[in-house]
């Protein structure tokens, strides 16, 4: 603990980095996952395939995948990077297409009498009343997401996972404890923060 | 197997967390083999009442007998298992069987397989239910209609001298409802055994019963005959209840 | 072993000959985590679901338990316990017990109130009503918890190498520094299909559970 109260700049700044590769991360992912996910919610032949072959990857560990990324992209940021917008797919497709297939089809309905496009339905009713289980799935992939951007600090990229890594080798005790506590404080504040945000979400529907 | 006398003797009931009484100065007596029903409006305390005939609720002053015997005198398991006991929510165990549902108050008891058998499709027969077709179904795969015959067979199961029935035709259609009726009344006329059965469709309870029961608010208004009742109401309540009926 | 077999083993490069003892280890960490995981978590769960005062409170720690990263758990048994097979296997069980907790009490509670009024109406004790009722309804839900705990248990082992308790992590992490890719690469393979069979392998028994009702 005392490692957290002598070097306050470096595990600020080694949160800053474990942030920005989750962001970034979590930013393409669901660039990728929202169209994705429109697709299969009306696709009812395809979505357990999709959602299926996105399980199946998010069950693979996770030090296996990146070291095989690290092995083809090179040590740093990129493999871990990727590996974080591979594993987000489950969740946030997951999301999307329960919270469109979620919607009262009553709503559907009178939507399209009224002569709504399948792109204004989309937008303007789906989309909306998706929103807080599309962002219950973003919360899912964000602790997930920070949970395995622990190992960036392995393969030459900084995250908080570089206290842990740099403690274990050096024999540091309190470096390693500055490190996991600082992770599962991240981990904790982003699920209740996401919590919060999907409660207000839901408040705003009723 | 005959039917056992129920006597209510003066029982009251206060739930711990409500400030009124449930039931207040219930005396009755129901003779062997004899089908009651129990009508009136909802929160009136049908249920209340039948639950303390096997201990599911515990009357707060009075008694309730089985064939003169005090029920707080008996082993509440032992009770019930004497006691068949049939819901409107049915409540089948939707990872056993209907045969298996059919046959679980005999199990408890622990008669041997071959008994239990023959017991499940006996049952099952006289509630219309072909043992072939249904004793391996899953509750799941059953009509509305159907779950209510299975459960009311279970009920029946151990041969119990009682069974307590609380609207267990509430949630079917009226064609299949007035069917229900009519098997279920011939069973346990057939089997002997003493029935309360709880409805708030006064058709209902004219079409099955030898006397009814009327309650309001926690007492009850009048016990007779239904011919009776239709003739005679004993009070203003009773003759807006049953108002529509006489035709 | 007949002998073409035992030298195509023994032309294979030397490390591969651990891969299989690594992955034995790796399912005995595993499943020793998770054996401990159930005998804790799947009473507490039980708890959970019928104690109104202790719900709150053990639902919020599985909250925050599944929250907190599985190398942070690793790393943090090192001072408390030191390294090797032990710590792992505290760690690890930690980290199973949440999903377990959560989903046995999600499964307990989601037995038809109307299931239980019947079995106490038709004369079962208190013990009988939970092992012919409450457990045998509970259980398809509870299972897929346990599915889940094993899937991640089976991950999180690999970090496991960490904290220096062996498992398919030792291999992966040999080969990623000694370069060595076909034991990387096997070593990863490995550890995905043991993953990925284990989530079949308890999917397919709770499908089957679920379409027999
Ligand atoms: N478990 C309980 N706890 C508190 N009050 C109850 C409980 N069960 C029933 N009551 C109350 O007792 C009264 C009678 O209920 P009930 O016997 O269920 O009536 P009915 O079956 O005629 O609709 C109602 O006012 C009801 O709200
Ligand atoms: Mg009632």
């Amino acid at each position: 603990m005392n490692y957290l109260a002598t070097h306050p700049a470096e595990v600020l700044s080694l949160a800053l980095a474990h942030l920005e590769l989750v962001a970034i991360a979590l930013a393409i992912a669901f660039a990728v996952a929202l169209p994705l996910g429109i697709v299969a919610a009306g696709a009812s032949r395809f979505s357990p395939w999709l959602i299926g072959a996105l399980a199946a990857l998010y069950t693979i560990p996770s030090l296996a995948l990146l070291a095989v990324l690290v092995r083809w992209l090179g040590l740093g940021a990129t493999p871990v990077v990727v590996a974080l917008i591979l594993y987000a797919q489950f969740m946030l497709v997951q999301g999307v297409v329960t919270g469109i297939r979620g919607v009262d089809p009553a709503q559907i309905d009178a939507a399209r009498g009224l002569g709504f496009s399948e792109r204004q339905l989309m937008v303007r009713v789906a989309l909306p009343q998706a929103t807080p289980v599309i962002l219950g799935g973003v919360r899912i992939a964000t602790v997930a997401t920070i949970s395995i951007a622990t190992l960036a600090g392995y393969v030459g990229a900084r995250s908080l996972g570089t206290l842990i890594f740099n403690g274990l080798t050096l024999h540091q005790n309190q470096m390693l404890v500055a490190g996991s506590v600082a992770t599962a404080l991240l981990a904790i504040c982003a699920d209740a923060g996401l919590r919060a945000l999907t409660r207000l979400s839901e408040a705003r529907l009723r | 197997m005959s039917g056992a006398t129920i006597g209510f003797d003066d029982v009251g009931v206060r739930y711990a967390d409500a400030d009124g009484d449930a039931l207040r100065g219930v005396s009755f007596d129901v003779a062997s083999g004899e089908v009651v029903a129990i009508v009136g409006p909802s929160g009136c305390g049908k249920t209340t009442l039948l639950r303390t005939v096997n201990r599911l609720v515990e009357p707060t002053s009075g008694a309730v007998l089985i064939d003169g015997v005090d029920v707080r005198t008996m082993d509440a398991v032992a009770l019930r298992r004497r006691v068949g006991y049939a819901i409107q929510a049915v409540g089948l165990f939707a990872h056993m069987t209907v045969a298996e549902n059919v046959g679980i108050v005999p199990s408890l008891l622990g008669w041997p397989r071959d008994r239990i058998d023959r017991r499940v499709d006996d049952l099952l027969e006289r509630v219309h239910l072909d043992p072939k077709r249904f004793r391996d179904r899953r509750p799941r795969k059953l009509s509305g209609g159907e779950a209510q015959r299975v459960g009311v067979a279970r009920a029946l199961g151990g041969e119990p001298g009682v069974l307590l029935m609380d609207e267990p035709f509430g949630a079917v259609d009226a064609i299949v409802r007035a069917a229900l009726q009519d098997e279920v009344t011939r069973v346990v006329r057939d089997l002997g055994t003493t029935t309360l059965f709880v409805t708030h469709d006064v058709h209902e309870a004219l079409r099955i019963a030898d006397r009814i029961c009327v309650m309001n608010g926690g007492r009850v208004e009048q016990l007779d005959a239904p011919a009776a009742i239709l003739a005679n109401p004993a009070t203003d309540f009773v003759r807006r209840l049953f108002e529509g009926a006489r035709a | 072993m007949d002998s073409p077999a035992r030298a195509k083993l023994l032309a294979q490069p030397p490390m591969m000959h651990d891969l299989a003892a690594h992955a034995m280890q790796h399912l005995i960490l595993a499943g020793t985590a998770l054996g401990a995981a159930l005998l804790l978590g799947a009473p507490m769960g039980a708890i959970c679901a019928r104690s109104g005062l202790l719900r709150g409170p053990l639902l919020a720690a599985a909250g925050i338990g599944r929250t907190i990263p599985s190398l942070a758990v690793l790393a943090l048994m090192l001072p408390l316990l030191g390294v090797g097979v032990p710590p792992a296997i505290v760690a690890l069980a930690l980290l199973a017990i949440p999903p377990i907790l959560v989903n046995v009490d999600l499964g307990i509670r989601a037995v038809p109130a109307a299931a239980l009024d019947a079995a106490t109406g038709l004369g079962m004790t208190a013990r009988q009503r939970f092992a012919r009722v409450v457990a045998p309804l509970a259980l398809p839900v509870a299972l897929s918890g346990v599915r889940t705990a094993a899937t991640e248990t089976i991950a999180s082992a690999t970090l496991a190498t960490f904290i220096g308790a062996g498992g398919l992590g030792d291999d992966i992490v040999r080969g990623l520094q000694t370069g060595n890719d076909p034991l990387l690469f096997a070593a990863a393979a490995t550890v995905a299909m043991l993953a990925l069979a284990v989530e079949a392998g308890l999917g397919t028994l709770v499908s089957a559970m679920e379409a027999r009702r």
